[in-house]
């Protein structure tokens, strides 16, 4: 490569050598100039692509909005179609979310603070593993290994512990409930959480630690005096990023849940609400029209929901970031 | 809590044995003990009651923690049976998450491995109703959108990194960095649907083919390539672009020439994870690239047929001899675990081979 000519046909400015860093001087060169705004095209890129989804997402479901409700399935309108896959998506996330925020915690703290180190490490992969298996896989095992495995449990809870709304019964025969759905969805959103998780725990100062522990505290109560409260910001945007996982997760959902629509909170009944993505992902192939453009619509609700989730996620991680900033 | 006063022997130094005993530790040998008899309990309500090999175990996990506490309680007190009983809620957690791993694993390979044959990698589904048939196409197709989505995100993600690293100040590159960690938890079926709509734009409505796949995966890839490249690029240390500038060379020549070379293991790992992370991607791909029985190589033409869109169709849709499709969705699925776990394998090997010496 040759050396770079200066590109302007002005006298070569010669400044005293102090004040010239590279960076002022960079954008006199042509390589630099294009370095730089190649990089920097690539950034505002980025940018463009989020507006770009929006955007799209919004054009595509304008039709829907503007639609005769008539024309739409159901027939009553907008809202009555939406509303259900709403709550059945958020239902799934937060049954996912109760199951998977305590255990992840769990496997945080055994790994950063019970195993011993070499163990943890090789604990850490086997982590990292099951975060890697793509969700079709998880899908299949949930439709044809865990739902049929739970259909007895399902069974005993619809006979005996009917008086509770939830488990009200009668129990489906296929165990395809939401309930398996959200256990599903709990295993495929543990590694992340607990792999953030288990960063904060790493994060606690060693000398808090050793403090309570040389005025006496046992290894439960140095956790929950140094640890815990050091990790609670972390603990929170990992839960939420594992909930923004789960409102998104598509085809695990799709293969495991066996959907009939409508409200219900009973987690073990044959008739379960379905899941925004999973209804795209299961309507749009045969979609023409303007339920393209409402399935379009429910994705645009979903995006503004993980949006919304992972932008708060963020903001919490990021305001710890600046107090470490802050406090190191 | 002890409420005696022991009483010291006479003498000169006590020796440790005559010191006080305000603490006795539970024997080495209890909590074996403990486990031993509370499995022995789950057994005998196994046998009187009936459950399975996961109520079996959840019943001798709660026996066990209900004997440690108490018996640790009447021994070492409040606070260690506390301790003991969050050390066994702990471990147990954590032996409860690898059961679904060790299914999903098992169940993968024992299903998957009767049709891991080289019919399944050099046959397509044209014409197959039943048995046979291979997924080859699927193998093609995937590898193809991959690459492609390869394409767009590494080149877009690593200028981003650079950017964010070496030229971005203020307010621009601050909100860069925090879209992109917005941008990683897009679901994957609004990338696709993005992408369905961006080609709608183009093409015209009902739109299926194999680049908008790949747009669509590059949507899920490129934020996680440039926070990879990113961590990379911050380690390089200063001084290394210090001694380049100091010898002239200018900033763009710098970032080529010293600063890439010294990070490209990372970059390499992290883009292999990258990788490894979209090829498994179902929804996008239902919606944009669709499925068909026969082999498309091209991805501006018409549909194509990707490994784990076969999987789902073959499971959902397995026709009526549904036994022989359900086990080529089976194999489908393991082929995939295998690429994800081998691109994860590269990427550790890339990492632990060019790892700047004296770094571990």
């Amino acid at each position: 490569m040759s050396t770079p000519t200066p590109t302007t046909g002005l006298v070569p400015e010669v400044t005293p050598p102090p004040t010239r860093g590279p960076s002022q001087s960079a954008p006199t060169r042509l390589g630099d100039r294009l370095f730089s705004g190649l990089s920097t095209g690539a950034g505002v890129l980025i940018l463009i692509v989020l507006a770009a989804v929006a955007l799209f997402l919004i054009t595509q479901s304008i039709p829907a909005l503007t639609a005769d409700p008539r024309e739409l399935p159901g027939g009553t309108g907008l809202v009555d179609y939406v509303a259900p896959l709403l709550f059945g998506t958020v239902l799934a996330a937060v049954i996912a979310l109760l199951i998977a925020t305590p255990l992840s915690i769990g496997i945080a703290l055994f790994i950063s603070h019970y195993a011993n180190r070499r163990l943890a490490r090789s604990l850490g992969y086997v982590i990292d593993l099951l975060a890697a298996i793509p969700s079709i896989i998880y899908g299949a095992w949930g439709y044809l290994v865990l739902a049929p495995y739970l259909v007895p449990t399902y069974r005993w809870l619809g006979e005996h512990a009917s008086f509770l709304p939830v488990f009200a019964g009668p129990a489906s025969s296929t165990g395809r409930t939401i309930l398996t759905a959200g256990i599903v969805l709990a295993v495929m959103i543990l590694p992340i959480m607990s792999a953030i998780n288990r960063e904060v725990f790493l994060q606690t100062p060693t000398l808090h630690e050793e403090a309570s522990l040389a005025l006496g505290a046992t290894r439960w109560e140095m956790i929950r005096m140094a640890v815990l409260p050091y990790g609670r910001s972390g603990m929170v945007s990992g839960a939420m990023l594992g909930l923004g996982r789960a409102l998104g997760e598509t085809i695990a959902v799709l293969l495991v849940l066996s959907s009939s629509g409508g409200f219900s909170l009973n987690l073990i009944s044959q008739s379960n609400p379905s899941t925004i993505p999973a209804n795209i992902a299961g309507q749009f192939p045969e979609a023409t029209g303007v339920n393209v453009n409402l399935l379009v619509l429910t994705g645009l609700v979903l995006f503004v929901l993980t949006f919304a989730v992972n932008f708060a996620a963020r903001a919490v991680l990021a305001r710890r970031a600046d107090f470490d900033g802050a406090a190191g | 809590m002890t409420t005696t006063a022991p009483v010291r022997p006479s003498g000169d130094a006590p020796s440790v044995d005559a010191l006080p005993q305000l603490f006795r530790p539970l024997p080495r040998w209890v909590p074996y003990a403990l486990g031993a008899v509370a499995l022995a309990v789950a057994l005998l309500v196994r046998a009187v009651l009936g459950g399975g090999p996961v109520a079996t175990a959840l019943v001798t996990a709660l026996v066990f923690l209900m004997l440690v506490s108490v018996v640790s309680r009447r021994i070492e007190g409040t606070r260690r049976a506390a301790d003991r009983t969050v050390t066994t809620v702990v471990t147990a957690m954590f032996l409860a998450t690898l059961v679904p791993l060790v299914s999903v694993l098992y169940t993968v390979i024992s299903r998957g491995i009767g049709r891991f044959d080289s019919e399944f990698f050099t046959l397509t589904m044209r014409n197959v109703l039943g048995e046979g048939g291979g997924a080859q196409h699927a193998i093609v197709g995937t590898l193809i959108i991959t690459g492609l989505a390869t394409l767009i995100s590494v080149p877009v993600g690593l200028l981003t990194a650079i950017y964010l690293v070496e030229y971005g100040r203020g307010r621009l590159a601050r909100a860069v960095t925090f879209l992109v960690d917005v941008m990683t938890g897009i679901p994957s079926i609004v990338a696709g649907l993005f992408a369905y709509a961006l080609f709608v734009l183009i093409v015209g409505p009902g739109v299926r083919f194999g680049i908008g796949g790949a747009v669509a995966l590059s949507v899920l890839m490129t934020p996680v390539v440039v926070r990879a490249s990113e961590e990379m690029l911050k380690l390089v240390p200063a001084e290394l672009r210090e001694a380049s500038y100091a010898l002239g060379v200018p900033k763009w020549r710098t970032i080529l020439k010293v600063v890439l070379p010294v990070a490209a293991a990372g970059i390499g790992t992290g883009i292999t994870l990258a990788i490894a992370r979209v090829i498994g991607e179902t929804a996008p791909l239902l919606l944009i690239v669709g499925t068909t029985d026969s082999l498309n190589d091209d991805p501006f033409n018409g549909r194509m047929e990707t490994l784990p869109v076969f999987t789902f169709y073959s499971f959902t849709q397995p026709g009526s001899r549904s036994e022989f499709s359900i086990d080529r969705a089976w194999t489908a699925a393991l082929v995939l675990m295998v690429i994800v776990l081998l691109l994860n394998a590269v990427a550790r090997l890339i990492s632990r081979a060019f790892a700047p010496k004296g770094s571990r």
